[in-house]
């Protein structure tokens, strides 16, 4: 424990900052340069700050920067993935610009001068790595292994190859390459698994805590585990279990759209598996999650496997924005606390399980790069094992019941607004049980299913059926803060306190120097300052948090413009419109009734109309399950039907019925299409001879097709209507035809039986899209329109036309002279 | 009420509001609002009492068509084998459609007895709509009556004029202004062509009748124009207006090379809601209303307001007005014109002595455009400060830089068979900008030659593309004139995309005006319908 008091050392931290660090290169410094440093994990929260660090404070180094190539290669990565984050805008700024003949180089000759990318996967024996990268690696002082799978709900195998066997591989492929580096293996204090009292800095397997257990048999079952619940996934019963969900979610969207959605779902069921078994074996060896158990078994590992190869273990606690270095509150990525966080803010979240005097033990990034900089600066220790901790708990400790009231005064001083631009009110936290809170979170999440089920049962469609996207959003936010609510709550609710005794040790031996440059003593973070003015403004900027009235309005308005404007750029090709609920509030059961009753006299009309209704819940079953299937079945009453009259009513109709019911928006964005010079295209289910009439607005028209036999129609289609996917077909086979790339084109639908059509194209439109795809537009950020009938167009309680021939009464009292003038006319 | 027929009709009137006088009522799209005036600086304007109907009008038409104003009895115009075309006047006229029969219906009638009887067998009749919406089928069975209808139309000769059918018209010359004229194809080519009118108002008939309802776009452009609106001082005065001299020219060509137009002009009393009956009592002058009139105006008021829109539509739109015929004239178009014009007048006109600061109108459910549909916001704009603004002789009753008070629902609604263009006029073009010499230069053409609309236009009932552009050149003169105008119970949204401010009640919108004509200005109100037409002195 430190001999100096935390203010003393505060106020000594104050002086230093004030410009003494250029005064003294210090030893940190002056043993790092000329060297050259590998890092692995270089695309994560830690392994970004370390390699700022590097770059900006230690002149003279190289960094090699491990990441995993992908597909575009390792060097495009780290230009794009790390070079490009905003940690490095110090750096940049401070550099002068590109192609400046000045005597400073530009960032970019520096980086490309002193940044090596390396293609590796800390996931594969040998990392990958083929000759060159062995010989790369090979010529590295000291390696940093900061990859990790810190996703608290990641897959247990997952956690098992990167956590647990990352550090040993890195050790191995040290070894293959001859190489006499320095490892430095980024750990976490959590290893010291679910416990209270003091953590010291001690291997895991000589903890008194440690449940021995084998990490190469922990190794094989979590690799057996995945190989189950694979097999265990591909069951019949689980398959159409999934099926069933697949097709409530997506409704008929046709067999292509419905597999894929199947074997999406079985695989995240497949993940879901994989994450309960690490919760669970972490749970049942002492541990909060699969992370640090992985890690802990990694360390132990690492022990193991090592070799020759000189390690030292550096194991911070919960690692949160920075306080000061590159930038004060600098994230990178979502971190554990701010989901949490963000859910209290927004009003989600109304307790939040742990005990007021409870720690929470989180540490400034920056000051975990200090540490490990330290650390890789002073080399190995001689005595093995060389273990580090860095925490606040045992220095500095954030009280549990300091934060909450920080956060809380914080938010009520900065209150999240809500849709309506009302500030959302923080509730007061009565720190209840784990149990309580999550019960409390499931009972919210259950109500907001049930109303889920309930909406997307109902036919709603446009503004109410966004409601209901609305609360599947909220619901996935619950779910969120469930899940972390479960975890962090194992975090909470674990009472241990990390010792720090190398770490200060460390600290002793460095001079004023190297304590401003490298600053990581707990105590030079006031909590107070850190939380209110560093951490909280980062965290709702990072989380996108509605901080004033009005402006998140305002932005999806701005944003459906710019979606809007995207649609109608010259760029585009192709729109395509479906017709039923998109362009016109009609469909083929009311084409077929008004028709029908064209020719009907008033008794008739009565009969028809009764014998339609009875059939109605027939029709609508039918058309649920399958659509093609209803408009073969529905189009036979058409059978017999003479050509020529039927004709010349769909001309009547084109006013009675289509254009009365026509969205007026619908016609315009059409016709707006037109005017920017791209094709446009009607596809629909409904009969040629219906939709002829409208043929002036589009330049091709595919509809479904009716044969005539002796100018009647014979009730049959000559080809499968063109719906659900015969609709994706169809667009697809026109494209070709017409050399259209649909990446460029539009499309217009409102049902989830379109999704093939919609997701064949580069900007889908959902149009008073249905509960489903409301929520699933929203998610993928799909314009959304709303259009309705015109306000003022004639309501009609039936489908039905105006008679064709009225009574002729008057013909009674036609007076001989008329008589004589009607014989004049047609003699 | 046999008593008040017998009795001479009383004329307008220019009625001083004391502090007696009860409050007036205000026509306020499908109902009514009754309004108390300020006493001692506003007037109201009444309409003339509906003259007498011609006792036989049967009788009245054929020595109409036997004794023609400077031309040849009808007869002798017809022969065998002559090609005949009857153009009539379409769903526009009258306001609102009157009962059966027809004014069309017995005249058309007379003319094909008098043809049949001269063995002529090529008859056509063409609903002169020029750029309005095709009449339905109803329709034209209501305005010619069953058997007109019955004995044409399944062959083919009745129809609705087509001004886009591109084998269907020609261009019969260009007047000495440059300015083509167009006419339907089939009546130029006849050997005589009829022309049937209602005249409701003076603007109707005389040379507008064939120049204008038998046209197209190349032809109407030359008058139907912001230049010309603000140009017609007023467009309801024929020897004042823009509009009738470019008529007239286009007359001139008519004469000189198309077909021989024997012209039937009638005019209609004054009696738009009867003289008994449920809406009687909006005829009657308010401080003559019997305890009766007040007991079904309230029931009438109470009912209206228990209805939703489309149903209150629904009741106003089956409204027949029980017009009687005041005189018909037939012949050469010029001579009859004058005479009609005349007969117009003397039902209409009434004297009234200078201008006012505040003009204050209430809107009806009904204008020329939206019979059997909807009354959109360009529609209100049209019918208030294109109609009424302009029923007037001499100078505008309100002064320059005056204010116009009109209360109307003003709804953001549109009937989308009808008014398919309005609504993208009115929602794309109108949120740029409100003037209309804006409108005309940048707009106006795409809207003219949008296959789109002209396909509606030619297959659907829908008003031409362009339609729109004229109702707010009807309203340029008054835009132009105006230094405010105020919408009294219309939608906010609606009435200010037209650059119009909206207000509640009629005090808040008196209250408005003060900024524009100060704090006591003098207030006229023209109580229209029944039409009246100021003659301001």
């Amino acid at each position: 424990m430190s001999a100096v008091p935390p203010s003393l050392v505060r106020e000594a931290l104050c002086t230093a900052y004030t410009g003494l660090a250029a005064r003294n290169i210090g030893v940190i410094v002056e043993s790092l340069a000329g060297k050259r440093i590998a890092i692995t994990g270089a695309t994560g929260f830690l392994g970004t700050a370390l390699a700022e660090r590097l770059l900006r404070c230690v002149p003279e180094c190289e960094v090699v920067l491990m990441v995993r190539p992908g597909r575009r290669g390792a060097a495009q990565r780290v230009r794009r993935d790390v070079l490009r984050n905003s940690a490095f805008d110090r750096l940049r700024e401070s550099a002068s610009p590109a192609g400046d003949a000045g005597e400073s180089e530009s960032f970019e000759e520096m980086t490309a001068r002193r940044v090596t990318a390396l293609g590796a996967d800390v996931s594969v024996d040998g990392l990958g790595l083929d000759d060159d990268g062995r010989a790369v690696l090979a010529s590295c002082d000291i390696v940093i292994h900061a990859a990790a799978t810190v996703n608290f709900d990641s897959a247990l195998d997952d956690a098992v190859e990167v956590n647990l066997l990352g550090p040993s591989r890195v050790a191995a492929a040290l070894t293959e390459s001859d190489s006499q580096a320095h490892l430095v293996s980024v750990s976490t204090c959590y290893v010291a698994g679910s416990r209270r009292g003091a953590a010291p800095e001690e291997p895991v397997d000589e903890s008194a805590f440690f449940t021995d257990a084998d990490w190469r048999a922990e190794v094989a079952s979590a690799r057996q585990a995945r190989i189950d619940a694979e097999q265990a996934s591909r069951r019949p019963e689980r398959l159409s279990e999934l099926m069933a969900r697949a097709r409530r979610e997506l409704g008929a969207a046709g067999i292509p759209a419905l597999s894929a959605k199947v074997e999406s779902l079985r695989r995240s069921w497949v993940d879901e598996q994989m994450t309960e078994a690490g919760r669970a074996r972490a749970a049942s060896l002492g541990f909060p999650d699969a992370y640090a158990l992985t890690k802990a078994l990694g360390e132990q590992a690492l022990a193991e496997t090592r070799g020759d190869i000189a390690v030292s273990i550096v194991r911070p606690s919960i690692i949160e924005s920075a306080l000061s270095e590159p930038a004060p509150g600098w994230i990178r990525g979502f971190r554990m606390a701010e989901p949490v966080i963000a859910a209290y803010a927004r009003g989600l979240l109304k307790e939040f399980p742990g005990v007021p005097e409870g720690i929470i033990d989180v540490i400034p990034v920056d000051l975990v790069v200090a540490t490990i900089l330290a650390v890789a600066a002073r080399g190995p220790l001689e005595s093995s094992p060389d273990i580090t901790q860095i925490a606040s708990g045992a220095v500095n400790p954030l009280r549990y019941g300091q934060l909450v009231d920080l956060v809380r005064g914080w938010f009520i001083d900065n209150p999240v607004y809500d849709e309506r631009n009302q500030p959302i009110p923080v509730p007061q936290w009565s720190f209840p049980g784990r149990g309580r809170v999550t019960k409390q979170l499931k009972r919210a999440h259950r109500s907001l299913e049930a109303a889920d089920r309930v909406l997307s049962s109902l036919p709603l469609r446009g503004r109410r059926a966004e409601a209901g996207a609305r609360l599947d959003e909220r619901r996935q936010q619950l779910t969120r803060a469930r899940d972390y609510v479960e975890l962090y709550g194992a975090y909470a609710e674990c009472e241990a306190i990390y010792q720090l005794d190398r770490l200060i040790e460390l600290w002793e031996s460095l001079e004023d120097a190297d304590r401003a440059a490298f600053c990581f003593h707990p105590s030079a973070v006031d909590w107070d300052a850190y939380v209110h003015e560093v951490h909280l403004p980062s965290m709702v900027e990072q989380a996108r948090l509605k901080m004033a009235p009005g402006t998140s309005g305002a932005k999806g308005e701005a944003r459906a413009a710019r979606l809007r404007r995207q649609v109608l750029s010259e760029q585009r090709q192709l729109a395509v419109f479906d017709l039923e609920n998109t362009l016109i509030a009609s469909n083929v059961v009311a084409s077929y009734a008004w028709l029908a009753t064209r020719q009907l006299d008033s008794a008739d009309r009565l009969r028809f109309t009764a014998r339609t209704l009875v059939e109605v819940p027939r029709l609508l079953a039918l058309d649920r399950r399958d659509r093609s299937d209803f408009l073969r079945y529905f189009y036979r009453r058409f059978e017999g039907a003479p050509a020529s009259r039927i004709n010349a009513d769909c001309n009547e109709m084109l006013s009675d019925l289509i254009i009365a019911k026509s969205f007026p928006k619908g016609i315009r964005r059409v016709r707006e299409h037109r005017e920017a010079g791209h094709k446009t295209l009607l596809i629909t289910g409904a009969l040629d001879f219906v939709v002829a009439p409208l043929r002036p607005l589009f330049d091709h028209i595919i509809a479904a097709e009716m044969g005539t036999s002796d100018g009647a129609y014979d009730g049959r289609l000559t080809a499968v209507p063109p719906t659900g996917e015969a609709r994706y077909q169809v667009l697809a086979d026109f494209a070709s035809d017409h050399g259209i790339d649909l990446r460029e084109s539009v499309a217009y639908a409102d049902s989830t039986s379109d999704l093939p059509m919609l997701e064949a194209v580069g900007f889908p439109v959902a149009v008073n899209p249905e509960t489903k795809l409301a929520a699933l537009a929203r998610r993928r950020g799909w314009l959304i329109e709303n259009w309705s009938k015109s306000a003022g167009a004639p309501s009609k309680t039936l489908p039905m036309a105006p008679p064709n021939r009225p009574a002729r009464g008057r013909f009674e009292r036609v007076n001989p002279a008329r008589r004589a003038a009607d014989l004049a006319r047609t003699g | 009420m046999a008593r008040q027929r017998h009795r001479t009709p009383r004329p307008g009137l220019v009625l001083e509001v004391d502090r007696s006088t009860p409050p007036i009522l205000f026509h306020h799209g499908e109902g009514f609002r009754l309004e108390k005036l300020p006493a001692g600086r506003s007037r109201v304007i009444y309409p003339a009492e509906p003259l007498a109907g011609l006792r036989d009008p049967d009788e009245s038409i054929r020595q109409a068509l036997l004794n023609p104003i400077n031309d040849d009895p009808l007869p002798s115009l017809l022969r065998p084998g002559m090609k005949l075309t009857i153009a009539f006047d379409d769903i526009s006229l009258p306001l609102p459609p009157m009962r059966q029969p027809d004014v069309r219906q017995r005249v058309i009638e007379q003319v094909l007895d008098m043809a049949a009887a001269a063995g002529v067998d090529d008859v056509h009749l063409i609903a002169a709509l020029a750029l309005h919406r095709r009449m339905t089928e109803s329709e034209l069975r209501h305005a010619l009556g069953e058997r007109v209808y019955e004995a044409f139309e399944p062959h083919g000769a009745l129809y609705n004029h087509d001004a886009e059918d591109p084998e269907g018209m020609v261009e019969l010359g260009r007047t000495r202004h440059d300015e083509a004229v167009t006419m339907n194809r089939r009546a130029a080519e006849s050997d005589l062509v009829v022309y049937v009118n209602i005249n409701l108002v003076a603007m109707d008939g005389g040379w507008k009748s064939t120049a204008t309802g038998l046209s197209d776009y190349r032809g109407l452009r030359h008058h139907h124009n912001v230049h010309t609106m603000q140009n017609s001082r007023s467009f309801m005065d024929q020897p004042s207006s823009e509009l009738h001299r470019s008529n007239w020219r286009q007359g001139e060509i008519i004469k000189a090379h198309g077909p021989r137009i024997f012209q039937i002009e009638t005019t209609v009393n004054n009696n738009t809601f009867g003289l008994d009956g449920p809406l009687a009592v909006l005829q009657k002058r308010e401080w003559e209303w019997s305890t009766a009139d007040r007991a079904s105006f309230m029931a009438m008021q109470a009912g209206l307001k228990a209805l939703p829109a489309s149903a209150r539509r629904g009741v106003f739109s089956r409204w027949l007005a029980p017009y009687e015929m005041t005189s018909v004239q037939a012949g050469d178009v010029e001579a009859v014109h004058a005479v009609t014009t005349e007969n117009v007048l003397a039902q209409h006109l009434v004297p009234v002595e200078g201008q006012t600061d505040v003009l204050t109108m209430g809107l009806p459910y009904i204008c020329p455009y939206n019979v059997n549909s909807v009354m959109n916001p360009i529609l209100v704009m049209c019918l208030g400060l294109g109609y009424f603004f302009n029923l007037y002789r001499g100078r505008p009753l309100v002064r320059e830089g005056g204010v116009l008070i009109m209360g109307h629902p003003t709804r953001w609604e549109f009937h989308p068979v009808h008014h398919p263009s309005y609504i993208d006029f009115f929602e794309e073009l109108l949120a740029t900008t409100t003037d209309p010499i804006e409108l005309e230069a940048k707009y106006e053409e795409q809207f003219a030659l949008d296959e789109w609309y002209i396909h509606l236009y030619r297959n659907s009932y829908a008003y031409h593309g362009v339609h729109p552009f004229y109702m707010w050149y009807w309203g340029a003169h008054a835009l132009q004139w105006l230094g405010k105008v105020i919408i009294v119970g219309g939608d906010p949204a609606a009435v200010r995309r037209m650059g119009f401010q909206p207000a509640s009640t009629l005090s808040d919108a008196l209250e408005m005006s003060t900024d524009v004509v100060g704090s006591a200005p003098t207030i006229t109100h023209i109580h229209n319908p029944p039409i009246l037409m100021a003659d301001v002195s």
